[in-house]
């Protein structure tokens, strides 16, 4: 009778067990990234395995890559290789989930790089669910061997988009102002790095003051500023061809050029007998249209995703703030109301927030804002002087410029998240400015 | 010097002779004193001629100066503009794009050089200091070089002489983070162009 009952026990707790079992494996991994400051999500990325000496060390870049592109994020804590308990041979089989658990891993990524001849490669992984114990990914890609880090990202890219629901932005570029020299001297070069810093170059040779480059959001296109007229031109880069142009050759002063998001027009800025109003030009037609004629200071325009509105600075009301417009010029209003003086905005490409800048008390601060009602103002960073707010291609990061102070102060790039988190410098060779993110390559 | 050696001679010779002639006659009585209440003399220092010499001065004639050489530089120039003008940039307050009294006065000195000298051009660059956003700070650079445009243009300088451009915040002349340095950087700056040079 009281081994029945142990027995009884015992099965009772076991079934209990298996339920409990059941119930975590059907809750699939999945990473929450609108709450700030959530605890990264442990990820094994163990070298992806090599069958040549050719790729021995790719094999090792590719998940050394991988694993800074997710730790960047905020998201992901990529674990010490060291504490890996199995070791995979082939990627054609299941890993043993419980060796994997036992180092905390709620993902595995294991990969392998297929070596087809000097010149062409294809990298595969598998992306594991450990506790759901199943596979949620498996793609392959094929390259030329000195193209791995673009692999790499794109592995990245997948399993961010796997694991958060929203498309990554690894494989994506920044065009850039590369500075030196001194501070009333200053050189100031048209650049474009990785969206991790690697790869760094210049894209212009003789132009040594050119300012506020950005990419068209649908093309690997530029537009920036440059003074090698000897004023400030609006012109149009394609960064695959190196084909430029001069772009309206205007007699007046232009500034603050953006491409629409359907890449189709050019949105700026042109000062008449010192007054500087917004223009939209179709880049097609080449027909310009003017959409304000306030005597105040109307400058930095930014397009909604949609094309359908447009976020500027004025100073109108008697000091720099920011107003929303129809993008026929209609129906101005203003949308920010806090202390301070408004600058630089920068519509979300999900079209939720516009990114500002925003200086008080002798601080600057980059922030977003509600960009249906203008309220729910965040500040997201502090600083002597952190401007130019850009968005990562998924609306999820922020990049900006940030300025230390004094005669021999440095020029940086840094990153936030929209939640204020995950502050980070991005390395470049030099001082930075004037970052502006591609669009995800394709 | 002779003058007073003499004197001392003739004095001290004098006062021998009349020590010899003393000397021939009855000694005189010598009378008692009471010396018991008096004081002993006071002990003089000697007293001794100091000589004082008299420097001779020499005396010629001084050279006439040369003619002076004209100072400052050749008329016309980028170099004779800034001279004349005193200065070759206005500065402005903290976000503001309005003129002054003294940058007016520099202004005039500017337009009254632009109208001698008509084959002149003028580039008026605007410039910002460091604590503005780029794009909004190229705005006001513009803002300000329009204002000394205007400002000459009233004055009588052909408009079309005149282009403005605006640095922003790009070309600081003080790469300082003080109100003084931020002060200097928020200005117009005048460059003369001499038409057949460069």
């Amino acid at each position: 009778m009281r081994i029945f009952q142990s027995i009884l026990y015992k099965l009772i707790i076991i079934l209990i067990g298996a339920c409990l079992l059941g119930m975590t494996a059907h809750a699939q991994l999945e990473i929450d990234i609108t709450k700030g400051n959530s605890k990264p999500t442990p990820i094994a990325i163990p070298d992806f395995l090599s069958s040549h000496p050719q790729t021995d060390q790719i094999a090792r870049d590719i998940a050394r890559v991988v694993a800074e592109d997710l730790e960047r994020s905020g998201l992901f804590k990529a674990l010490d290789p060291t504490s890996f308990l199995e070791t995979q041979t082939d990627i054609n089989y299941q890993p043993r989930f419980a060796d994997w658990r036992l180092i905390k891993a709620r993902a595995l990524v294991s990969g392998r790089i297929v070596r087809e001849s000097s010149t062409r490669l294809k990298v595969e992984f598998r992306l594991w669910d450990i506790y759901g114990g199943t596979q949620l990914d498996g793609i392959r890609f094929a390259t030329t061997p000195d193209n791995w880090r673009r692999v790499a990202h794109k592995v990245s890219d997948a399993i961010y988009k796997r694991l958060t629901g929203e498309s990554g932005y690894f494989d994506s570029r920044i065009v850039y102002i590369s500075e030196s020299g001194p501070k009333t001297n200053r050189r100031k070069r048209l650049a474009i790095m990785d969206q991790d810093g690697s790869n760094p170059q210049f894209l212009l040779v003789g132009a040594d003051l050119v300012l506020t480059p950005r990419f068209s959001p649908s093309a690997q296109q530029i537009t920036y500023l440059s003074w090698e007229t000897g004023r400030s031109q609006v012109y149009l880069l394609d960064i695959e061809s190196g084909r430029r142009e001069l772009l309206g050759n205007f007699p007046d002063i232009t500034i603050a050029p953006r491409f629409s998001p359907d890449g189709k027009h050019l949105i700026f800025s042109m000062v008449s007998k010192g007054n500087s109003d917004i223009y939209v030009m179709n880049l097609r037609s080449r027909s310009t249209q003017r959409l304000t004629t306030n005597s105040a200071i109307d400058v930095s325009p930014s397009l909604s995703p949609d094309g359908k509105k447009i976020v500027f600075n004025s100073d109108r009301g008697g000091s720099p703030q920011l107003y929303i417009m129809n993008a026929d010029g209609s129906n101005v209003k203003r949308i920010s109301f806090g202390d301070g003086r408004y600058t630089a905005p920068n519509w979300s490409p999900r079209g939720d927030l516009i990114a500002f800048t925003k200086s008080d008390k002798g601080q600057f601060h980059i922030g977003v804002l509600n960009a249906q009602t203008g309220r729910a103002e965040r500040i997201l960073t502090s600083s002597y002087l952190d401007e130019g707010p850009t968005w990562s291609p998924n609306g999820r990061v922020i990049l900006f410029s940030r300025a230390s102070k004094g005669a021999s102060s440095r020029s940086e790039i840094w990153s936030v998240d929209l939640t204020g988190n995950n502050l980070r410098k991005i390395l470049t060779p030099g001082d930075a400015s004037d970052p502006a993110w591609s669009p995800v390559l394709p | 010097m002779n003058v007073h050696l003499k004197f001392l001679c003739t004095a001290l010779l004098g006062f021998s002779i009349t020590a010899c002639a003393t000397q021939s006659n009855q000694l005189p009585e010598i009378q008692q004193r009471d010396v018991s209440g008096m004081a002993p003399p006071a002990v003089k220092a000697p007293v001794y001629v100091k000589p004082v010499r008299v420097k001779p001065v020499e005396r010629e004639a001084v050279e006439a100066i040369p003619a002076p050489k004209p100072i400052g530089p050749k008329a016309g120039t980028k170099e004779h503009f800034k001279h004349i003008a005193g200065e070759n940039r206005v500065y402005f307050g903290y976000n503001r794009y309005d003129l002054n009294v003294q940058s007016r006065d520099v202004l005039r000195l500017q337009a009254k050089w632009l109208k001698e000298y008509s084959s002149s051009i003028l580039v008026v660059g605007g410039n910002a200091d460091e604590r503005g956003t780029r794009e909004y700070n190229l705005a006001l650079g513009a803002r300000r070089a329009d204002a000394v445009k205007a400002f000459l243009v009233a004055q009588g300088v052909a408009p079309g002489r005149i282009t403005t451009v605006s640095y922003g915040k790009e070309r600081p002349i003080d790469g300082g983070s003080t109100e003084a340095a931020w002060a200097l950087n928020r200005n117009a700056h005048s460059a003369v162009l001499i038409r057949g040079s460069s």
